[in-house]
């Protein structure tokens, strides 16, 4: 990842002296292991301190929202695809960005890894195949395909989609994969099994709206869940409040989300957030053969009529 | 000063003998974290654990609480009646609370109990609070409990301190209340104070020296609010910031709530739920004003409460104890030990 690094760090320099954008918009080494914070740069000396690694699966297009500034933007495959669907919703123009793209090897899931030992783990550092965990009293050579964020081991679009300049040289995405096995499953549920299974999977949350605001589309001035003329969600931790946020939020995702995975990862509490949005990702590509965040050229399948859309579900 | 051994083979009947007067509460785990849990009868709580993910605060100061019902429903006497619900506050122990999150309690009492205003739901709940603390061997990476006025074997906000010695522990009877819990439990062996006090001593000195993390607090008091408020950084320390409430969820030193209304045809409960200072709502006006209206005034507000406004108005450090959760669980890592020291060095 250091070529990527020091490709990020030249072009992002070169921006800001040539004054294309006023701000570089990236990631800087975390204070704690298996985590980066996004950060901006405002000036070539800022940009020393970007880094690139396994750890950065936050969404950035998340921070362009309404911006009004020239940007310059590191974007790895979903970021990319985020970052389109903001153009088509009007949230920021493509005139504005200077998209850096960075064909994307996966993040790694640091619950997972976290999970795996029992003492505290101090250092994690990594190369181009393996993530090295040190710990007290141990240290342990990882496979990186084994401990990459579930949505990034199915992920078909590492690259990214849009781009002005690449930091690193395209990869061959991967195919046949089988992304919704995981769905299925739930789908072959009974309904009561299913209602019982998305209590069990919601039963820790503690309302703190991680998942929403690491997501990049949810970007309501006021999301239903805080109107409070009508108020349409109590705000405890009753289960019927939680699980209407969660179904709610993910219809909201409908035909937009990219299954980036950052709702999960921003989750304090581990909850597979994801298991909501996948199904509506998995019924837009059936119903629809669609994609999110692809194209700028097409509208979503939910914003536009065509005489031929899937009608099956009227009786 | 009294000191006990306590056999660890007697510790599962000492527990039983508890029940009998306290609702037991202790660290259990749960796949792969801690939390504290109503202990069932012959439950042990499990001492093998660093801390739970989120503090204990929620056993005094749930999440979500019911303080009144009514009923709109005019045919009834008593309509649209405010009726206080009966909850139970009889005795209840937490066992093996760390002594950070101990401590914590007492910095939450500062707001719940003043002379002008008691908040009756917190201070009943607390009062019927015993806090058999667990003596921290181990520190994580992110304690930084010794430079927020804290520590490993920090007795402040405890009854007594449970000090794990391999076969046996060692407590410390700190109030005539750790006193009452201990003869509860039929723990009796007493153990002589210089050589308790002597072991306990080593194995404090051992666990702060494990720690190896620190803020600097001590110009905080000497800054002008105003300058800390106009100071540069914020931008840049908001900036990664997605305004969720995890840290002030997780923090056992967050206080804040909101009262709402809940009604059902014509049943009512008037509940209070933890708010956050990280969320636009906390500070939205009726008129549609919302004073703190963007992420970085938001965040700003979050720090300077803890790190400045709470310094001057108390006099007794930060309003943190060290705990570390909510750098471990911050989805995008803004970390309060980097906000404190740019604050606390910060020269305008």
């Amino acid at each position: 990842m250091s070529e990527y690094l020091s490709k990020i760090k030249e072009i992002s320099e070169r921006l800001l002296k040539e004054e294309k954008v006023e701000i570089i918009i990236g990631f800087r080494k975390g204070t704690v292991p298996m985590m980066n914070e996004p950060c901006f740069a405002k000036t070539p000396e800022q940009v020393k301190e970007l880094v690139w690694d396994s750890n950065c699966g936050i969404n950035l297009a998340n921070y362009l929202t309404d911006r009004k500034e020239k940007i310059g933007i590191i974007a790895k495959g979903c970021d990319s695809r985020n970052i389109v669907t903001h153009i088509i919703e009007n949230k920021i123009k493509r005139e504005q960005l200077f998209i850096i793209g960075v064909s994307c090897k996966g993040m790694i899931d640091k619950n997972k890894i976290t999970s795996m030992f029992e003492n505290e783990i101090n250092e994690v550092s990594e190369d181009e195949e393996n993530i090295i965990v040190k710990g007290e009293g141990f240290e342990k050579t990882l496979n990186k395909n084994d401990v990459l964020q579930e949505n990034c081991k199915i992920c078909v679009h590492r690259n990214p989609v849009i781009y002005d300049e690449l930091a690193a040289d395209l990869l061959v995405e991967q195919k046949d994969v089988d992304r919704y096995e995981d769905v299925r499953k739930i789908e072959a549920m009974a309904p009561e099994d299913k209602w019982n299974y998305f209590d069990d999977i919601l039963s820790d949350c503690i309302r703190c709206y991680a998942c929403r605001n690491a997501c990049p589309l949810c970007y309501c001035p006021t999301c239903f869940v805080d109107e409070s003329r009508p108020q349409w969600v109590g705000k405890s931790i009753d289960p019927v409040d939680t699980r209407t946020f969660h179904f709610l939020r993910a219809y909201h995702c409908a035909g937009r989300c990219t299954d980036c995975g950052a709702c999960e990862r921003a989750c304090p509490m581990g909850i597979k957030v994801r298991t909501f949005t996948k199904k509506l990702g998995k019924d837009c590509l059936e119903l629809y053969g669609w994609e999110a965040g692809l194209s700028l050229d097409e509208r979503p399948p939910l914003d536009t009529y065509r005489p031929d859309d899937p009608e099956d579900f009227i009786k | 000063m009294r000191f006990i051994t306590i056999d660890k083979k007697s510790w599962a009947n000492g527990l039983e003998n508890l029940c009998e007067n306290y609702r037991l509460f202790g660290p259990v785990r749960d796949n792969n974290h801690h939390f504290f849990k109503k202990l069932a009868k012959g439950e042990l709580p499990d001492f093998n654990y660093l801390n739970t993910r989120l503090s204990p605060k929620s056993i005094v100061y749930p999440q979500s609480e019911t303080m009144f019902e009514y009923s709109l429903d005019e045919s009834k006497e008593d309509h649209h009646i405010l009726k206080e619900i009966n909850k139970d506050y009889s005795l209840q122990a937490l066992i093996g609370i760390r002594p950070c999150d101990a401590a914590s309690y007492l910095l939450v009492k500062c707001n719940f109990d003043t002379p002008e205003y008691k908040d009756p739901y917190w201070l009943r709940a607390y009062e019927s609070t015993i806090f058999a603390g667990l003596a921290c061997g181990n520190p994580r990476s992110t304690c930084f409990c010794t430079s927020a006025g804290c520590g490993p074997f920090h007795e402040d906000g405890l009854d007594l301190l449970l000090v794990d010695e391999g076969e046996n522990f060692i407590a410390k009877i700190l109030t005539s209340r750790g006193e009452n819990f201990i003869k509860s439990a039929g723990w009796e062996t007493e153990t002589d104070p210089t050589a308790a006090e002597k072991i306990i001593k080593d194995m404090k000195i051992k666990a702060e020296e494990k720690i190896a993390s620190f803020v600097s607090t001590d110009q905080l008091k000497n800054k002008l609010s105003i300058k800390l408020y106009d100071a540069p950084f914020w931008d840049d320390i908001a900036f990664a910031c997605i305004n969720c409430g995890t840290c002030t969820y997780a923090c056992p030193t967050c206080w804040c709530f909101d009262i709402q209304d809940e009604v059902s045809s014509s049943s009512g409960l008037r509940m209070r739920n933890w708010d956050s200072c990280m969320y636009p709502l906390f500070t939205l006006h009726g008129s549609g004003y919302n004073p703190r209206n963007t992420k970085m005034q938001r965040v700003r507000q979050r720090f300077m409460h803890k790190l400045k406004y709470y310094v001057d108005k108390y006099g007794d450090g930060i309003q943190c104890v060290g705990c570390g959760r909510c750098i471990r669980l911050c989805p995008v890592n803004i970390d309060i030990r980097r906000v404190c020291d740019m604050m606390n060095k910060y020269e305008d």
